[in-house]
């Protein structure tokens, strides 16, 4: 092949990969304004624990995962450094899988593939999934660009304003991160009955173990709904 | 100082964990059952998400009208409104509600 043709191939795949990182920007505004403003709540509760201005927006700089932030945030108050770093780490610990799942989608060496993988936040690996079953890298990447703008920024004004959380609850905005996430859900269920089944075993695990464990190994625990994979697909052998 | 270094200790845990994968395994493929497994987790996942967002620690956190506002976006999606705008409908119905009851 010439490589005037090399370069076609070559430019095609970059402008399709620009496309998918600008689709999933474009995707990535709406949980973006929901982390934006559950980054207002973390930022004016840290505030509130005198973490001061400038951690809290470091954290959600570089950590950019609410769900351990406010882990550690509420934990720390109440007990040791590590049982407090401990419990959200664990309550991270579906990135592991998340990052098995991400894999063999992932292009270049292990620390490129290293460097890709800390796009990774729900709602991307969400929008990113391809209906073969991969992962669209481009699009991940693009749609957490306007979650981690939000989410940094969110943390920033929430430290600055201390809006206060009854303020928050009157106008509703606990709505917006579930109501996403549903939303998400109803575009993803209807890819296949499988993912039907497991999305609802999944979600059924999870409401059992809230019962007895917290939210983040609740959430950690409806993974095993996956282990529906094992299963061979119709028309597949075992 | 004892701040500071739980914030670091977390972030770069979370680092590590996202790029667990790519480390470990590297280039090498996932076998097929493997690969099945691993598509079904963006929905397995949004299940659990939503559950324990709505329902929080030991269900405590259940409340009637996040339930509709959440359940109002979702109808609203159905029927092809746009999904900012239906999450945006979802919160203003919650909002109108908690100021009926307040």
């Amino acid at each position: 092949m010439s490589r005037a043709a090399f370069s076609g191939i070559g430019g095609e795949a970059s402008g399709e990969r620009k496309a998918a990182f600008l689709d999933g920007m474009r995707l990535g505004v709406g949980p973006g304004a929901a982390a934006f403003v559950l980054a207002l709540s973390f930022g004016a509760e840290a505030q509130a624990r005198d973490w001061g201005f400038a951690l809290p927006v470091l954290f959600s700089m570089f950590a950019f995962s609410g769900s351990a932030q406010f882990t550690l945030l509420t934990t720390l108050a109440d007990g040791s450094a590590l049982a407090a770093i401990t419990s959200a780490v664990l309550i991270n610990a579906r990135y592991l899988v998340m990052s098995v799942a991400l894999n063999n989608s992932l292009r270049g060496g292990r620390l490129a593939r290293a460097l890709q993988a800390q796009a990774l936040v729900d709602a991307s690996f969400v929008v990113a999934h391809r209906n073969d079953g991969g992962y669209d890298v481009a699009r991940l990447i693009g749609a957490s660009v306007p979650q981690w703008m939000l989410w940094v920024s969110g943390t920033a004004i929430g430290a600055l304003t201390a809006p206060s959380p009854d303020l928050m609850h009157q106008l509703g905005i606990d709505v917006a991160f579930p109501a996403f996430f549903l939303l998400l859900a109803l575009d993803e269920l209807r890819r296949s009955t499988r993912a039907l089944v497991a999305g609802l075993l999944g979600g059924a695990i999870a409401a059992a173990l809230l019962f007895v464990v917290s939210p983040g190994y609740a959430l950690l625990g409806a993974t095993a709904a996956a282990l529906l994979g094992v299963l061979p697909e119709d028309g597949e052998t075992a | 100082m004892k701040l500071w270094l739980s914030v670091l200790a977390v972030t770069v845990a979370s680092w590590l964990m996202k790029a667990s994968a790519p480390l470990v395994i590297g280039g090498r493929k996932l076998p097929p059952t493997a690969i099945r497994m691993t598509a079904l987790m963006a929905p397995v996942l949004l299940a659990g998400l939503i559950v324990t967002e709505l329902g929080g620690k030991g269900w405590s956190e259940l409340d009637w009208t996040q339930l509709v506002g959440v359940g109002t976006a979702g109808g609203l999606f159905l029927a092809k409104v746009p999904m900012l705008l239906a999450v945006g409908g979802g919160i203003a119905i919650t909002a109108l509600i908690r100021l009926g009851l307040s």
